[in-house]
């Protein structure tokens, strides 16, 4: 049996460990109604985004329509964007992404395609390195990034569109989090380029009650315009559901280590007092048998 | 006038303006136009500049970065990569920015940082003339 001093270390070191789950809750909790807000406020503009190149993209069907739209017209090389968090400590929230992306390796390596993954977020390229280090063409780090921006997105679309235009691959996928709940976070992927497949057909078109779109300069030079600006937008609310879902599930997995770690404090608690108690009877029982053997 | 205006203006980060106005005057690629209810469906790149917001009589001027403004029968909507209320800054500070963007443009290393601070000295001019108007 442990010793008293044994299961006293014991319950302070728990003890403490119980403070910082605790702590790592609560400042979860507050960064994820940040989160929340910021994911919440960029949902308009994303919408619009999508309504509007929606319009476009029934007006453009022809074979100059830019490619970013339509596609290189193959299916041969996939690029898949894995975007997770760059830390971890929150569930099996990165964990359930990574899986997602495997199966998706594993379908697309199936059907013959070949399959390039560009990694956001320290996680997703530390679980998927093991299985298909040789497919990773590039990790995007988001560590030193102290605000996800336009700015941020910016630059991973900037890079997709460039491999895009030298030909790096055919088709391009977002994997990511989407932010259903603070309890509930469900991996998905969606189509990022072309773009006419990625959009929904069930984006509201205004109605225009029989008037035709006029354009300013040109719906060439419009689309060009817009297009990588589509891209970016697309992973930036990408990146901020992500973030919201990250700490709600760090707050989830938080909260539930921080009740682990009270259970098992009540359960040394009541060994340290048995343990006790055993320890006088057993004196008290040496004491008196000793006053009577006199 | 009778009819108002239905007017978004959203930027990545939020929604920036939501509400009914009388008539919105928008830089646009190829010259300025003015959106009144009921205008034709039209869609159009913008320019660097502010956009002019008539409502009641009082004039709302925020100059926005980088964006497409979309004209359907609902309303006006903008998408701005970037939206500054003009009365939140001034010119001194962005003159001395500019100044700042411009040493960076004068030492850019290679063809991305100069495209970067041209893009940011091109930004802030466009600012500084919007103010000075």
């Amino acid at each position: 049996m442990a010793s008293l001093k044994d299961l006293k270390n014991r319950i302070s070191s728990v003890n403490s460990t119980k403070k910082i789950t605790k702590a790592m809750q609560m400042v979860a909790a507050a960064k994820l109604r940040k989160a929340q807000d910021a994911a919440e406020a960029a949902r308009p503009y994303a919408e619009r985004m999508a309504g509007v190149m929606a319009n476009l993209a029934t007006a453009m069907d022809g074979p100059e329509a830019p490619r970013l739209l339509v596609g290189t017209g193959q299916d041969e090389v996939r690029l898949l964007v894995v975007a997770t968090a760059d830390r971890g400590l929150c569930g099996g929230f990165n964990t359930n992404i990574s899986r997602l992306a495997r199966e998706r390796v594993a379908a697309l390596t199936a059907a013959g395609k070949t399959v390039k993954i560009l990694c956001v977020g320290k996680k997703g390229a530390d679980a998927l390195k093991r299985l298909h280090a040789d497919k990773i063409i590039e990790v995007i780090e988001l560590k030193s990034v102290k605000a996800l921006d336009g700015a941020v997105a910016g630059r991973i679309g900037e890079r997709v569109v460039s491999l895009f235009e030298e030909g790096a691959f055919d088709v391009c996928e977002v994997i990511s989090s989407q932010f259903v709940s603070v309890i509930t976070q469900k991996p998905r992927a969606q189509v990022l380029i072309p773009a006419r497949d990625a959009i929904d057909e069930s984006v509201a078109r205004p109605d225009l009650k029989g008037a035709i779109y006029e354009y300013e300069p040109d719906e060439e030079q419009i689309l060009a315009t817009l297009l990588p600006r589509y891209v970016n937008t697309v992973i930036l609310s990408a990146l901020l559901e992500n973030a919201a879902g990250e700490m709600g599930a760090k707050m989830a997995a938080m909260d539930s280590a921080t009740r682990n770690a009270g259970e098992l404090i009540n359960k040394l608690n009541l060994q340290y007092n048995r343990t006790r108690q055993a320890k006088i009877t057993k004196e008290l029982i040496e004491i008196i048998s000793g006053a009577e053997a006199v | 006038m009778a009819d108002k205006l239905h007017f978004d203006l959203v930027s990545p980060e939020k929604r920036v303006f939501a509400g009914e106005v009388d008539m919105v005057v928008v830089p646009g690629e190829d010259g300025d136009f003015g959106v009144l209810a009921g205008h034709a469906p039209f869609m159009s790149t913008i320019r660097s500049g502010a956009i002019a917001v008539h409502e009641g009589g009082s004039v709302t001027r925020t100059f926005i970065h980088g964006g497409f403004a979309e004209v359907t029968p609902d309303g006006l909507t903008i998408l701005a990569e970037e939206a500054i209320a003009l009365d939140s800054v001034n010119a001194e500070s962005v003159s001395a920015e500019l100044t700042k963007a411009r040493e960076t443009l004068s030492m850019a290393r290679d063809d991305a940082e100069r495209a970067e601070a041209e893009a940011r000295v091109d930004k802030l001019e466009a600012l500084l003339a919007a103010l000075a108007h």
